[in-house]
Formats: C-alpha cells, sequence, structure tokens
C-alpha cells in the first residue's frame, strides 16, 4: 500500500471518518491532562514563581506554530510536484490553524514577559521572526481568498510557502543564528545534559505538546475534509448552471 | 483546590484563557463551517439528482 493512495479525496474521506473520532477524543485527553497536572500539580520554579505554569500553553503553542508551517510547507511541495490536490487542500486547512498557535504563542509570551522582562514586547530576533510569522499566515490565507481559480491559488500560495518557509526556520533557529536578545533557548531538549528542565516540569509538557500536535492533527482532518466538499459543491454548482 | 499563584494570578490565567479560547472558538467555526457544507452539498446532490 503507497501513501499516495490517500491523495485519493474518496479515499482520504473514509480512512479520515474511521481515524477522527480517536484522534480527537485522544486530543482531549492529552490536553486536558497535561494542562491540568501543568495548572494544578507542578511547583513554583525559584527564578519564575508560579509564571512557570505558562510554560504549558506557550511552548506547545509556539511548537506548533512553527511545525504547521513546515507541515504546510510539505503539502505545498507534494501540489508543486505531483499535483495531488487534497495536499493542497491540505495545506489551505492547515494556515488558519497556525495562524492561532501563532498568535497564541506571541500572546502568552507577552503576558509572560511583561512581569518577567518589564515589558509586553521587545524586538527580539525569536519574538520578531515569530511576528513575521504570523503575517505570512495571514498573507498565505489572503491570497487563497483573493484567487477564484484553486489550482492557481494552490500553486501561488505554494510558492508563498516555500518564501516563508525561511521565517519558520528562523523563529526556530533565531535564538542559535543571533545570541542576544531576551529569549530564551529551547530547554525541552537538554534532558541529559546541563542546565536541563526539571523532570516535574519536563513530563506535563511533554503530555501537552502530544494533545497539542493531536488536536492540530484533528482540526486538519476536520478542516480538509471540509475543503474536499466544498471544492465537490463548487464543481457540481458550475456543471449546473453550465447544462 | 485552586493553586496558590501568588502575584502572578492575572499572569497565569490569562495564559490559560488566551490559550483555550482561541481553541474553542477555532474549533468551533471547524465544525460550524463543516456542517454547513456538508448540508449543502447534500442539497445540491439532491438537486441534480432530481434534476436528472
Amino acid at each position: 500500500m503507497s501513501i499516495w493512495e490517500y491523495a485519493n479525496p474518496v479515499k482520504f474521506m473514509k480512512t479520515s471518518s474511521m481515524v477522527l473520532p480517536w484522534v480527537s477524543i485522544l486530543s482531549a485527553l492529552c490536553i486536558v491532562t497535561g494542562l491540568v497536572w501543568g495548572f494544578f500539580f507542578t511547583p513554583e520554579a525559584a527564578n519564575f514563581g508560579s509564571t512557570v505554569k505558562v510554560l504549558f500553553v506557550h511552548v506547545p503553542s509556539a511548537t506548533m506554530a512553527i511545525n504547521i508551517w513546515v507541515m504546510m510547507l510539505v503539502t505545498s511541495l507534494i501540489w508543486l510536484i505531483r499535483r495531488h490536490h487534497v495536499s493542497a487542500l491540505a495545506a489551505k486547512a492547515a494556515a488558519p490553524i497556525g495562524a492561532v498557535m501563532t498568535i497564541i504563542a506571541l500572546v502568552t509570551g507577552a503576558v509572560w514577559g511583561q512581569p518577567m522582562w518589564g515589558t509586553w514586547w521587545e524586538w527580539d530576533p525569536r519574538l520578531t521572526s515569530f511576528l513575521i510569522l504570523f503575517l505570512f499566515y495571514l498573507g498565505y490565507m489572503a491570497l487563497w481568498g483573493a484567487i477564484d481559480n484553486p489550482d492557481t491559488a494552490a500553486d501561488l500560495t505554494g510558492v508563498l510557502c516555500l518564501v516563508g518557509s525561511v521565517f519558520a526556520l528562523l523563529s526556530r533557529y533565531a535564538v542559535k543564528f543571533w545570541n542576544q536578545g531576551l529569549h530564551q533557548d529551547s530547554t525541552i531538549m537538554k534532558v541529559g545534559q546541563d542546565d536541563p528542565l526539571d523532570p516535574s516540569y519536563y513530563v506535563p509538557l511533554v503530555i501537552s505538546i502530544v494533545g497539542f500536535v493531536l488536536f492540530f492533527v484533528t482540526l486538519l482532518l476536520l478542516r480538509t475534509r471540509t475543503e474536499i466538499r466544498a471544492r465537490r459543491l463548487k464543481a457540481l454548482e458550475q456543471r449546473e448552471r453550465m447544462a | 483546590m485552586m493553586p496558590e499563584l501568588g502575584k502572578y494570578t492575572a499572569t497565569v490565567l490569562l495564559s490559560y484563557a488566551g490559550t483555550l479560547g482561541p481553541m474553542i472558538v477555532l474549533l468551533g467555526w471547524s465544525l460550524w463551517r463543516g456542517a454547513k457544507v456538508k448540508a449543502a452539498l447534500a442539497a445540491q446532490e439532491e438537486r441534480m439528482k432530481k434534476n436528472g
């Protein structure tokens, strides 16, 4: 069996209808477990006090903001190279989820930054690249909405996605590229190294991230199914007008 | 049951509200649009079947 079978809309609709209930239940379970654990059962941090609890919503949303763009890049490349419509529609369906995750990361970061850094906003490399990534998400959605021909829209948004990937990568690695600014480097991958994340935060954080990933998959399947139906509806309406 | 958040109560609660609020709105919007498009497609298919 090949992965390209799922490029067939009928096969995609059939498989996604079977997977969707399980993914959504798992997503809800992981988000509730991760956030309840993080909010109620983690200790205050020595440096950050109770604001450490913001970690359990900020880190998963920021992680998703970048990775959703990477997923859009992959599906856009599949569209541009192999012309599979489901992949183009999946990229379109993912964009609003990515935009929401980016704005959540920016807002929770600002709310945390005010008491910790003494400012809501700083033109720090990571914060700035995240803001640009958010603008790319808005531009991507606006471009889909502005072009009537869906194939042309998929082509142009695919190219925009390629360009925006530079900022998605910058958002991820800005702290390493420019060793300046307020935002710290990721600590979740430092287990077993110097200055690791305390295990009491690590487990609920990982559960929360898994929950956000599954939430994205749930919404992606749901929204891609809607896009496939909307495409079919448009085609039927056109056929009726021409008859 | 509410944990002691001290002077950062507003910061922590705002962060959780600012995360869960948009996620719930996005989920609701996606479900609403999905149901709307599904109903419209079913109606269109029915109409075309009737008209041959």
